[in-house]
This record gives structure tokens, C-alpha cells and sequence, in this order.
């Protein structure tokens, strides 16, 4: 177990290295930084010592150099537009995007699992096929239209709820939530539901091909000749087999997720990580994108990690039955 | 520290909102949230919004184009040198301090040291201070734009501003990208205070119980700034009644806005004006006149307003929009395919040639859609377009490098004044003085440089038109350019929000006047 925490910890060194390496060797493609932050008029002279002063001019490696010195004290460096440590910028943004991923989470469980279930064990009632046409049409349909269409139909036609924005917050320590607020959490519906769009449809499917195999499988049959309570068969032996590829697939899902709140967000005005990130594309803010790039990248490598130790304790055996990890 | 300042801010404003019953808020909602607050860090339409809020200018334009007084109550001009301005006597800035002519002094100091605005105030020799209320502002030659100047002159608190904050950096430290005290803290004699900012969320600004401007009919006490980037969610915040006023409002949703009986749209034509430059260097065809009198020819910049704009702009013949000196009314747009075609001809290129073109694509309004419609129109008199478009961010080192034959550029005059678009646009490119900075074309006529210097020094208002509208006539007959349109400027507010009085075609609306029923 230490062992293989140690190995991930090298794993994850590396792998933000290499994230650092990338993001910074594009940056020149990014754009010109100083166009965001100078007005039309202002002279190619005066733009040239700002340069300078930014040190922009100096050559890749020089400038990869200094940034490599910086971030391993964990200094990332100051984002333009912020003026601010753009690792602060992020961790300040980052509850809002874990409260919308939370969000997106809480609402695929409670869906995905009972409709899963009810569409494997009755495949052939008109609920299943209506659930599996919808759940294609939700596939397909891009996230920022669902959002959109949310919006017009919850907050313009029905004025049920909010149309932007996170609504009121509390400070818990440093932690900025709007879960403790009716207002906050009013505003979380319409972002949380967008967000789920995508990956609800897709973990209906997952448990429903799993249930049905499961329920292919002989001690289920055993089972039954063994007279045992349908509910018991169902929801203990069966669904129990089939969440475990369902845990891996949805930690996976869960670092995709906070790339899809790229979307979300910018519909949506919802002031969190992926807002940031797109705003600093726009604005050739190559600091926070950096910045950005790396703590995403950890996050993709802790919650690999903390899935393959649930895994592992959920079941030793799966590993070596199947090769799913 | 700040942790404190964010909970105590919470609890502020919670206590606002239960006493805030009979308060007026306004929930405001524009693109962007201003970058900084420190008015002299960087020259946008958001930087100078912001300024008009919580600072005051010494004079301030109006709807007629012509000058109001603000923290200036008159002035007159000494010699072809001098302006003197009279300023007023009963004026406190935020932080309680008085405001006094060497408070003008500071600021002017300042701007003449600040990257975006020390070119525009190079005219400017000094500024004297003759007693607390009286100013002189002198110009090294003759110049007739002092008063377009002093509307940006916003002054700042300079007792506020002197001293060290406490990272034992100067309190006036004007730098970009860097956490200056400035840029954090504002002390102005504006309408508002900003009361609370969280920088891409919100900012929070409540009214100034010392406003000096005790005539303002304005009665809102509070502002909620919020950024909303997505065009369909800003829309969709004010027809959900969850924001008051928006801006700007995207063209697809005119329509849906002005059928909508709960809000109103305010639209005024604008002074941005977009164009077409050709290559010259890169192309010896564009050399000929013939040529670019093709190209403007067989640009249908009319029906580009019409189908791609949906009405939202006014074609245009020159750079100059109505009510700016150097517009002439006689020119109008001259799309006519036949002569075009015509033109081609007698300069030899009947069969026509193969040019690139680029363009950005989030920058105007519809920029990408305007460039695939003016190549396919230039199809039509043989000349081939290979076009690329991209994001504002990677296009501007493109237009730096002069990286395509046809690129596109927009202007807006920083001076509000005509010669402002031909020293930028058109002017000969020259490193040394900058002037014809943004001219990819490299057009170049000694006689139209010489006059726009000379419009630069001319104080007499009748000869200087006479002289900017000869310029105007030049580059039209030339066809030095290809010009499309002025965009239009779009506003929205709920019924009962009094915005059409307020707003105005610099697109500065002056919130500290504004009325809410």
C-alpha cells in the first residue's frame, strides 16, 4: 500500500512535469499577452519595454528555467489579469467547482442506479425504451445547448429559477459555499443538472448492460433455485457485482467531469475553475493557464489513485478476475 | 486579513440587504468586470466606464458631442497654448479630503507617466497650477483637442494616494499585472464607492453620501456589477428579471428584446467603424488605385449591415461617423458590381488573382461572418480569397506582422475626434513617430500626413473640419480602404430602469444619473 502510494506519488510528478513542459512550450501560440493588458494607442516601444519588464522576451529555456525554480516552492507564478499567485486565483475558484461537480454527482446516483436497475431487470416495458431513446438523445445533445435550453424554459418562461451566477455564499473557513444558503443551492440546480446531462445517460446504460450480464451469471441462477426473495436477488447479489465497474468507470468520469464544467460554468456565469480557465484563454493569461493545467492534472491522478485503492478494498479479487482497472 | 475583510464584507452585506428595502439597487450586468481600479492602468471602454462611477472627469461629453461641466464649472482658452479651467470649490473625495487644483496636478503627473495614456497626452507640456481652484493647461504647439483631452483627466485623491501601502510599495505605484495599491483602492469624488469587488464575480457599489452633484436626478444608492461573458445567459438574466440592465446586447437578440413588453432596448448608432485594409507591399495589384476602387466597389457593405448585422450598424463611405468633424456628408457607401468589374478591367486584372485574407473572430460583432461574405463577394469580380480566421488573441500578432494580403481592422477614436482614425489607420507608417501604427495596408500620401499634422495644431474649428473633411474626401477617392461599417451601440434595461437618458455614444453610461421608478 505505501509502496504503491509512493509510486503514485512519482507518477504524479511526472506527470504534472510533463503538463508544465506542454502548456508552457504552447504559450507563444496562445497569443500576445500584452494585447489584453495595454489600450489600441499605446506604442510598439512602450509594448516592447513592457515585454522586458515581464521578461516575455527572454529565450524558452531561460524562461521555462525561472518558472521550474519557482514552482518546485510551489509558486506558480502571478496571473496577469488577477495580479494575484494564479495558484490563490484557482483554490479560491475550486469550491465552486467542486460544489458543482458534487452537484452533477449527487443527481447521477440517485437516477442512474434505480433507473439502471429498473431498465435491466424489465427490458422490454415502455419506461425502459422510452429511458433508452432519451438517454441517446442526452448523449448527443452538447452540453451548452442543454444549458441554454434549461435556462430558457426554468428561468425566462417559467421564472422557477435562477438563470446565472452562484446566488449568496458563506465563508466556512476558506472554503466559499452555497450549499448553506436556499439561494445558493437554488442556483446550483440548473448548472448541476447541465452538468449531469452527459454522463447520466451513460452510466444509465453502464448499469443496465452490467445488471443484465450479472444477471445472466450462474449463482444468480443458483439463486433463484434456491428460492430466494426476488428483491434479494436483485438488489443484494446482483447490483452489488454490478457497481464495481461502476466505481472505476465513475472516478474516471469524475476527472472528465471538471472538464466538461469548462462548458457549464461559461454558460452558466458560474464563477469556478473552468470559468477561470476559459477567460484566461481568451485573455493570454498563460500564468493561471499553466496553473490551471497542473492542479487539473492532479486532480486526474488523485482520484485515479483513490479509486484504485477503493477498488481494492471493495473487492480484491476483481483485479485479477478482470483486467477493467 | 483579508480573510477577516471578506467575512466582515458578508456580514455588510447582509445587514444591506435586510435594511435595503427602500434603497435602490440596480443589478447591472455588462461582459466584463473592469481589470483594475486604478483609473490610469489601462485605456478600454470597461476602464473608463468604471472611471466615470467612482471618479469624476473635469469635463464629460454629452449627446450633442459637445463638452458638460463637470469637476471643471467653466473654462476659456488663454492663448493658442493655455486653457484655463475653473474648478469647483464645494468638492470632497471619498475619503473625506478636499479636492484642489493640485489634485488636477498629481493626476496629470501621473498620466504622463502611464504606458496607455502618456501618448495621448504628448501634446501637453504642463499643467500650472495658478490657486487651489484654477488651472492652466498648456500644449507645447497650438492644440485644438485640450477639452477632448480633459475628459479623461479624472482626478484621483492625492493625499490617498502618498505614502506606502503596506508591502512598503509607493501608494501611486502605476504598474500593470502587479498587486498596487492602486489598483485595489480608489478614493475619487464619483458618484459611487466601490464597496465590496470580487474580480470575475461581482463588484458591489454603493452611492457617495458626499456627491458633490446635488442637481443629479440619480437615485440609485446601490450597483451590483456582475460579469456575464455568454451573450444567450446575459440575455437570459434580464429577461428572467434577475439583472436590471445589460450591455452590451448581442444583435441575434434584438429582436426577442424589442418584442418583450417588460424591458426596454435602447440602440444608437456608434463611432466604431470596421474596415478592410489592402496589402500594398505584399501586393503590387493593390498599388493600383483601380484595383482598390474595384474592391470597394464590389463590397456590398450595405447588405452586409443588412443580412449579416440584422441593422445593426450603419454602412458606411468613410471613417468619420456623423457629428464628427472631419465626416462628410456627401460620401455614401458605393457598391455597384458592374463598375467594379469595370474597374478590374481597365487595370488589366479582368481574370482576376489570388489574395489571403484574415480576420479575427470574436472581436467585433460578427467579424468572422463579415470576412466570409466580403471574400465571397470578391469572388465575383475574380479575385480569389484564401481566408482564416481566429481569435482575437492570435490575430493581433498576425496583424503585427502583416501576416495577409486583406486583413481587418476596427477603430474606435481614443479623442472622439476624426483625425485620431487617420493618424492610427492610414497615416504613412513610420516606427520613429508611431504614426500609422495600425495601417497594414501601407498606404502612404505625404499630402494627406501633411494636412492631419497640420489639423493637429490648427485651433480655429472651421479650418480644421475644412481640413479633415479633405482628408476624408482623399481617402475616398483613393479607396485607401475598405470601409463597412460603424456598429451600433445596444443597451436593455427592465421597464422602469430610466436608462435613455443616461446613456451615450462614447458608450459610457453615466450611472450616477440614473433614475429608477
Amino acid at each position: 500500500m505505501i509502496a504503491f502510494l509512493i509510486r503514485r506519488i512519482g507518477q504524479a510528478l511526472v506527470v504534472m512535469f510533463v503538463i508544465s513542459l506542454l502548456s508552457f512550450s504552447i504559450q507563444d501560440n496562445l497569443g500576445d499577452p500584452l494585447r489584453e493588458l495595454v489600450g489600441q494607442s499605446v506604442s510598439e516601444a512602450e509594448r516592447q519595454a513592457l515585454r522586458d519588464q515581464m521578461g516575455l522576451n527572454d529565450p524558452f529555456l531561460a524562461q521555462y528555467w525561472r518558472f521550474l525554480r519557482k514552482a518546485v516552492q510551489g509558486d506558480l507564478g502571478n496571473s496577469y489579469f488577477f495580479k494575484r499567485p494564479a495558484l490563490e486565483v484557482i483554490m479560491e475558484k475550486f469550491p465552486a467547482t467542486m460544489e458543482l461537480v458534487l452537484g452533477a454527482t449527487l443527481i447521477i446516483l440517485l437516477l442512474s442506479v434505480p433507473i439502471g436497475v429498473y431498465c435491466a431487470i424489465n427490458p422490454r416495458s415502455w419506461f425502459t425504451r422510452v429511458m433508452m431513446g432519451l438517454s441517446i438523445v442526452g448523449i448527443s445533445i452538447p452540453v451548452f445547448l442543454t444549458a441554454i435550453m434549461l435556462i430558457y424554459l426554468f428561468s425566462i418562461h417559467l421564472g422557477w429559477l435562477p438563470s446565472y451566477g452562484r446566488g449568496e455564499t458563506v465563508m466556512i473557513g476558506a472554503w466559499e459555499s452555497g450549499l448553506l444558503t436556499w439561494d445558493g443551492v437554488l442556483h446550483l440546480i440548473l448548472p448541476s443538472i447541465a452538468l449531469s446531462s452527459i454522463m447520466l445517460p451513460l452510466f444509465i446504460r453502464l448499469i443496465r448492460s452490467e445488471m443484465m450480464e450479472v444477471l445472466e451469471q450462474e449463482y444468480i441462477r443458483f439463486a433463484w433455485a434456491k428460492g430466494l426473495q426476488r428483491r434479494r436477488i436483485w438488489f443484494l447479489h446482483a447490483l452489488k457485482n454490478t457497481l464495481l465497474p461502476v466505481i472505476t468507470v465513475g472516478g474516471v468520469q469524475i476527472g472528465t467531469m471538471i472538464a466538461y464544467t469548462i462548458l457549464t460554468e461559461t454558460v452558466f456565469q458560474w464563477p469556478g475553475m473552468g470559468f477561470l480557465f476559459l477567460e484566461a484563454v481568451n485573455r493570454v493569461d498563460t500564468p493561471l493557464i499553466i496553473a490551471y493545467l497542473i492542479v487539473v492534472g492532479l486532480i486526474f491522478v488523485v482520484t485515479n489513485t483513490v479509486v484504485d485503492l477503493i477498488y481494492g478494498l471493495v473487492n480484491p479479487t476483481v483485479k485479477l478476475t478482470r483486467g477493467l482497472a | 486579513m483579508k480573510k477577516t475583510l471578506a467575512i466582515a464584507a458578508v456580514v455588510l452585506l447582509g445587514l444591506n440587504l435586510s435594511f435595503g428595502a427602500a434603497a435602490k439597487t440596480l443589478r447591472l450586468a455588462y461582459d466584463a468586470d473592469p481589470v483594475s481600479l486604478d483609473p490610469h492602468e489601462q485605456l478600454s471602454g470597461g476602464m473608463v466606464q468604471l472611471s466615470h462611477m467612482v471618479f469624476d472627469p473635469l469635463v464629460r461629453w454629452n449627446r450633442e458631442t459637445t463638452f458638460d461641466p463637470r469637476l471643471a464649472s467653466s473654462w476659456e482658452r488663454l492663448d493658442p497654448h493655455t486653457v484655463r479651467f475653473h474648478l469647483r470649490q464645494d468638492v470632497k473625495f471619498h475619503s473625506g479630503n478636499d479636492f484642489t487644483a493640485n489634485d488636477v496636478a498629481w493626476t496629470f503627473k501621473r498620466l504622463k507617466t502611464s504606458p496607455d495614456f502618456k501618448g495621448l497626452f504628448q501634446p501637453f507640456k504642463e499643467l500650472k497650477v495658478i490657486d487651489d481652484y484654477t488651472i492652466d493647461l498648456v500644449t507645447t504647439d497650438p492644440y485644438p483637442l485640450v477639452l477632448h483631452m480633459a475628459t479623461y483627466i479624472f482626478p484621483m485623491d492625492s493625499k490617498f494616494y502618498t505614502g506606502e501601502d503596506d508591502k512598503g510599495n509607493p501608494k501611486d505605484m502605476l504598474k500593470k499585472h502587479a498587486d498596487t495599491f492602486a489598483s485595489v483602492n480608489a478614493s475619487g469624488t464619483g458618484p459611487f464607492i466601490v464597496s465590496k469587488r470580487q474580480q470575475g464575480v461581482r463588484v458591489d457599489f454603493k452611492r457617495f453620501e458626499g456627491y458633490w452633484d446635488k442637481e443629479s436626478k440619480g437615485n440609485v444608492d446601490e450597483i451590483v456589477l456582475t460579469p456575464i461573458k455568454e451573450d444567450p445567459t446575459r440575455v437570459a438574466a434580464l429577461l428572467s428579471g434577475d439583472v436590471d440592465f445589460i450591455a452590451p446586447v448581442p444583435p441575434t437578440d434584438l429582436d426577442r428584446i424589442r418584442n418583450n413588453d417588460k424591458v426596454d432596448l435602447i440602440t444608437m448608432s456608434g463611432t466604431r467603424i470596421i474596415t478592410f485594409q489592402l496589402n500594398q507591399e505584399r501586393r503590387p495589384e493593390f498599388k493600383d488605385k483601380r484595383v482598390r476602387q474595384a474592391i470597394v466597389h464590389a463590397v456590398n457593405n450595405e447588405g452586409i449591415v443588412q443580412k449579416i448585422m440584422k441593422g445593426f450598424g450603419t454602412a458606411s463611405g468613410q471613417q468619420s461617423p456623423v457629428g464628427y468633424l472631419g465626416h462628410v456628408a456627401s460620401i455614401k457607401p458605393r457598391y455597384d458590381l458592374a463598375k467594379a468589374k469595370q474597374l478590374m478591367k481597365e487595370a488589366g486584372y479582368e481574370q482576376g488573382f489570388s489574395v489571403t485574407m484574415m480576420a479575427p473572430n470574436n472581436r467585433y460583432i460578427n467579424d468572422d461572418k463579415i470576412a466570409q461574405a466580403v471574400s465571397s463577394m470578391l469572388a465575383r469580380i475574380n479575385i480569389k480569397v484564401d481566408l482564416k480566421t481566429m481569435p482575437k488573441a492570435q490575430y493581433w500578432p498576425k496583424f503585427d506582422e502583416r501576416a495577409a494580403d486583406i486583413m481587418m481592422i476596427g477603430w474606435h477614436s481614443d479623442t472622439e475626434d476624426s483625425s485620431n482614425f487617420t493618424e492610427f489607420l492610414a497615416m504613412c507608417p513610420d516606427k520613429e513617430t508611431g504614426y500609422g501604427q495600425y495601417n497594414s495596408g501601407n498606404y502612404c500620401n505625404k499630402e494627406i500626413d501633411k494636412l492631419i499634422l497640420a489639423s493637429q495644431g490648427e485651433t480655429d474649428e472651421g479650418k480644421r473640419a475644412a481640413m479633415l473633411q479633405q482628408v476624408e474626401q482623399m481617402l475616398y477617392d483613393d479607396a485607401a480602404f475598405v470601409p463597412l461599417h460603424w456598429q451600433d451601440l445596444a443597451w436593455a434595461a427592465r421597464k422602469g430602469v430610466h436608462i435613455e437618458d443616461i446613456v451615450n455614444v462614447m458608450n459610457f453610461p453615466y450611472l450616477g444619473d440614473l433614475v429608477i421608478d
